[in-house]
């Protein structure tokens, strides 16, 4: 940024060729991704809304969400929270060019990251085999296992606009957090990251059942490996402190999200004795 | 022009905003379990007020934003306020007519 900055004042302004200095007093990779998160939030805004909307309309509006539940979300918010500590403390290690450091506090916000999408992943199945589905969608998806009586089921039968606007808001955020999971790992990894998103790709691929949920949704990853490769063979770069700022503000967004989702979606809708 | 790295925020503060925000969580889950002490609507709100300090927790301190350039701040603020506040618009008098109304 300083660098940047030194370069805008040596050129000779007036002359042809000349770099024009940057509008918001910040490098364009940084002004690109905050036009980019200022777009993404309208996308979850709406979702929010149509959520917000759903639950205006449907009177009663389902509470299912036990202790269990809320205990399950409290903690993958503390892991999202988390992760936004230890993105801090990596964008600081990259400022003082430590790289080991950088790589150690990215592999701890990938740990954390990972740990909510399991944590959610392990919600989702449970809510799945006790009969929350959205109708025709988990026949699509294959999901054998839900159960066809029961709270959960009188819901998804009686209020299908619950499941679609769960699954629906909950699976968005769920994607936005494996890509940011893959997004870090090329920042700290790069190309060595590649082999190691190509085993959980296939290990997910062989060891989630077929009546599970997410037997297809796994091969996201493979899409991210996809992508992940592209971007490292047309751009081989060493990351820099600029980087790591950039995907930390693409993570730090993810966890913006989830503090509307979390009260709006679990903690509207629990039934707690 | 703003460097990220020469302002002199100190790592302590961001360890105070991740234990406030721990800390505000905890409160909203408090909410969440004792929900019979005040009504749906009181309860959306008052979520909805923390969330909006978590947030700003989060853009101002963990995003650097309070650290960017008032042109930057400001425009990303207005923007996406303004869209919001748009949205709301078409959401609002809707919702109005079910809650008064009814669905009809």
């Amino acid at each position: 940024m300083a660098d940047a900055t030194m370069e805008h004042d040596a050129v000779q302004h007036g002359l042809p060729g000349e770099y024009e200095a940057p509008l918001f007093g910040a490098y364009s990779k940084k002004v690109g991704m905050w036009l980019f998160l200022a777009s993404d939030s309208l996308t979850f805004g709406a979702l929010l809304f149509a959520f917000s909307y759903n639950r205006i309309y449907t009177n009663p509006w389902p509470t299912p969400f036990h202790g269990e539940s809320i205990a399950n979300a409290t903690i993958m918010t503390a892991c999202l929270l988390s992760s936004s500590l230890t993105m801090v403390l990596a964008v600081f290690a990259s400022q003082r060019k430590d790289r080991a450091w950088t790589r150690n506090w990215l592999l701890a916000t990938m740990v954390f990251g990972t740990a909510f999408i399991v944590l959610h992943g392990m919600e989702w199945s449970k809510l799945i085999d006790e009969g929350l589905a959205i109708p025709g969608f988990a026949s699509l998806l294959g999901v054998t296992k839900s159960s066809t009586t029961g709270e959960l089921a009188d819901i998804s039968k009686n209020v299908p606009q619950f499941p679609q606007a769960f699954f629906g808001l909950t699976a968005m955020h769920m994607l936005h957090v494996t890509i940011g999971v893959i997004y870090l790992g090329v920042v700290a990894f790069r190309k060595w990251f590649l082999p190691v998103l190509a085993v959980i790709w296939i290990a997910g691929a062989l060891l989630i059942p077929s009546g599970n949920v997410f037997h297809y949704p796994v091969h996201t990853l493979g899409l991210g490996l996809l992508l992940a490769a592209v971007i490292l063979f047309l751009k081989p770069k060493d990351y820099d402190s600029h980087d790591v700022e950039i995907c930390g503000l693409y993570w730090h967004f993810v966890d913006l999200v989830w503090m509307f989702i979390f009260p709006l979606v679990y903690l509207m809708s629990t039934k707690v004795s | 022009m703003h460097d990220t790295a020469a302002h002199s925020d100190s790592k302590g503060q961001y360890f105070w905003v991740w234990g406030g925000l721990l800390a505000l969580t905890a409160i909203e889950v408090w909410l969440g379990y004792n929900n019979q002490i005040m009504s749906a609507v009181h309860m959306l709100e008052v979520l909805l007020i923390l969330s909006v300090i978590k947030s700003a927790l989060i853009i101002g301190y963990f995003m650097h934003l309070k650290f960017e350039t008032a042109l930057m701040r400001w425009l990303l603020v207005i923007s996406v306020t303004a869209c919001f506040i748009i949205m709301y618009f078409f959401f609002f008098p809707d919702a109005g007519r079910i809650i008064t109304h009814g669905v009809k």
